[in-house]
């Protein structure tokens, strides 16, 4: 039996988390297909078959498919399902929003986001917000499964050609309709996959003093995260914030800025590879778990950060 | 319009986890316990349609031993009318959970069912959506807006990339986001009415839905600690120490 990766892109592209997908993918099983549910998207499906990794790619054509809407999604995936040992996607709202849907209707018991596969049936996955790592074996026939993208590298992208087969769409659902979708559009690099990230939290007090957050970003190429209570305060918007219900993020180096360190914004950061912590709060839990930490007012210590990267002759990007 | 709206009873969120010697799971025994946060949110919507006069009836249920209902009892006094309980005595998954949830929904006919997008206990976030593949019904997950209208819903829901608005008819499933709203507290009147509702007990067993477990749980470890850093004196040195020590700029 094979394993079906589905694929998140838009139409256009493939998105990033795709290829950490799919490395974990192919250490379960190596017959990896995968399927490109999509309008118009031929060339994500063209990306996807010159993945080394990938052995076969199923391209679904259809305007029911442009956006992601999971009723649609899932009677297209059930129709493909029956060959397959595993179904699996990548545990970002795309595959959090579909991959239960599905799992239910195979009448399956999804493991949900893990960060190592041990065994084609067993895989270890953080619970409690990452306080604690269990073990599971699933039991169903079946497996669903989604993968936290961070927790594996990204599979190479060219190199090889999978055959790519085109299907038919199965029926859409009338009582859900995509109205629209507000994107926020940046160049820089994206949060769940950039080298660096620079956070804010409530102690940067309003969404102006973020300038000093940016600043620090432009310069070192790194993407921009917040705690729960910068969003909350509407400091910044949703896609921004790093922890047990936003992003899990592990950078090589993550900056926390004005942020205590609640256990629910550790969730998504601690797996960083450097972290630095800027409080003025000497107690903040952020302290415990970083590498570089420092005690001071980051009204002061951003300006002079910044500062002192511009008398660098090099920055690494 | 009645919602019927299901709610999880957690470690409370403030709790530092320590996990059990012998690695069958963590500690619960003696641990401060409370609703799971998005599902405060999900009640807390459901009463803000009620009092907009949207709708009629608020069920709040609850799946779990005894002491579960203590989370019912806590939607009752924030302003649901009547409670559910459906007893199990271990832990179930979330499969199972839809599976008893849509048994519950045959009997009740909610034009919605509302939930916390996640527990925080085991961070499945599953159970809305296999609901609503049971019911063959649309969902809205993730929900941090609803606007309710004729027959239908407007959700803005929290993705990735940003802000999703979709709408879905009645009836349907919304898992709601920590930023849907801000729960209220309930007042120490409306604690000593919640007294008074009703909660109805059903035993899982008597339902004739198969609850068990299809995934061992082998183990349960701490998570590998990080080892301690140092406070640094000056953004010099930590600049400095980011450059030339760690090198990561």
């Amino acid at each position: 039996m094979s394993i079906l990766l589905i694929a998140e892109h838009n139409n256009k592209e493939v998105r990033p988390f795709t290829y950490n997908a799919i490395t974990a993918a192919s250490q379960i099983n190596e017959d990896l297909h995968v399927l490109v549910l999509g309008h118009q998207a031929d060339d994500v499906a063209k990306s996807l078959s010159e993945v080394p990794n990938v052995k076969k790619v199923f391209h679904v054509d259809n305007e029911i498919y442009e956006n992601y809407i999971a009723e649609n999604y899932t009677s297209a995936i059930i129709k493909h399902a029956e060959n397959y040992s595993h179904i699996v996607s990548s545990a970002n709202t795309f595959g959090k929003n579909l991959m239960p849907r599905i799992a239910a209707l195979l009448d399956t018991s999804q493991v949900s986001d893990i960060i190592k596969v041990i065994s084609e049936d067993t895989f270890l996955r953080p619970i409690y917000a990452g306080n604690a790592f269990a073990t599971v074996k699933s039991n169903d026939k079946k497996k669903c499964v989604t993968i936290r993208p961070t927790s594996f590298d990204p599979a190479d992208k060219s190199g090889g050609s999978a055959e790519i087969t085109k299907s038919d769409p199965a029926e859409a659902s009338s009582s859900t309709k995509f109205l629209k979708k507000e994107e926020v559009k940046s160049d820089r690099p994206e949060l769940g996959t950039a080298r660096i990230v620079i956070s804010g939290g409530r102690g940067m007090q309003n969404g102006e003093n973020f300038k000093l957050i940016s600043d620090i970003a432009d310069k070192l190429n790194a993407a921009i995260g917040a705690s729960r209570a910068a969003v909350d305060a509407g400091y910044i918007t949703n896609d921004h914030q790093v922890g047990q219900t936003g992003k899990v993020v592990v950078p090589d180096l993550y900056i926390a800025v004005g942020i205590s360190g609640a256990i629910q914004h550790l969730a998504g950061m601690k797996e960083s590879k450097v972290i630095v912590a800027i409080n003025k709060d000497g107690e903040a839990p952020i302290f415990s778990v970083a590498d570089y930490g420092l005690e001071a007012d980051l009204f002061e210590a951003l300006p002079q950060f910044l500062s002192e990267l511009n008398k660098l002759n090099t920055i690494q990007k | 319009m009645k919602i019927l709206v299901a709610v999880k009873r957690v470690i409370d969120y403030n709790v530092q986890i320590r996990v059990k010697e012998d690695g069958s799971g963590v500690v619960t025994d003696n641990v401060k316990m409370s609703t799971n946060p998005p599902d405060d949110n999900a009640i807390e919507e459901a009463v803000k349609i009620k009092e907009a006069g949207k709708a009629k009836e608020i069920v709040a249920i609850t799946i779990g031993e005894e002491k579960a209902q203590e989370t019912v009892r806590k939607a009752l006094a924030v302003g649901a009318d009547r409670g559910i309980h459906v007893k199990v005595d271990n832990v179930i998954e979330p499969l199972a959970v839809s599976k008893i949830l849509k048994k519950i929904v045959e009997k009740e006919n909610p034009d919605l069912v509302f939930m916390g997008k996640q527990a925080i206990d085991d961070d499945c976030n599953q159970t809305g959506q296999m609901l609503a593949a049971l019911l063959n019904w649309p969902q809205a997950t993730f929900a941090s807006k609803i606007e309710v209208k004729d027959n239908a819903l407007e959700v803005t829901r929290e993705i990735d990339e940003g802000l999703e608005t979709i709408e879905v008819n009645v009836p349907a499933i919304v898992t709601c986001d920590l930023r849907l709203n801000e729960p209220r507290y309930a007042s120490l009147p409306n604690i000593m009415k919640a007294k008074k509702k009703p909660i109805e007990q059903i035993n899982a067993s008597d339902l004739g839905v198969d609850i068990i477990p299809r995934i061992e749980q082998i183990k349960v470890e701490e998570p590998p600690k990080r080892k301690a850093g140092i406070k640094v004196a000056s953004v010099e040195e930590l600049v400095q120490k980011l450059k030339n020590e760690a090198k990561v700029i």
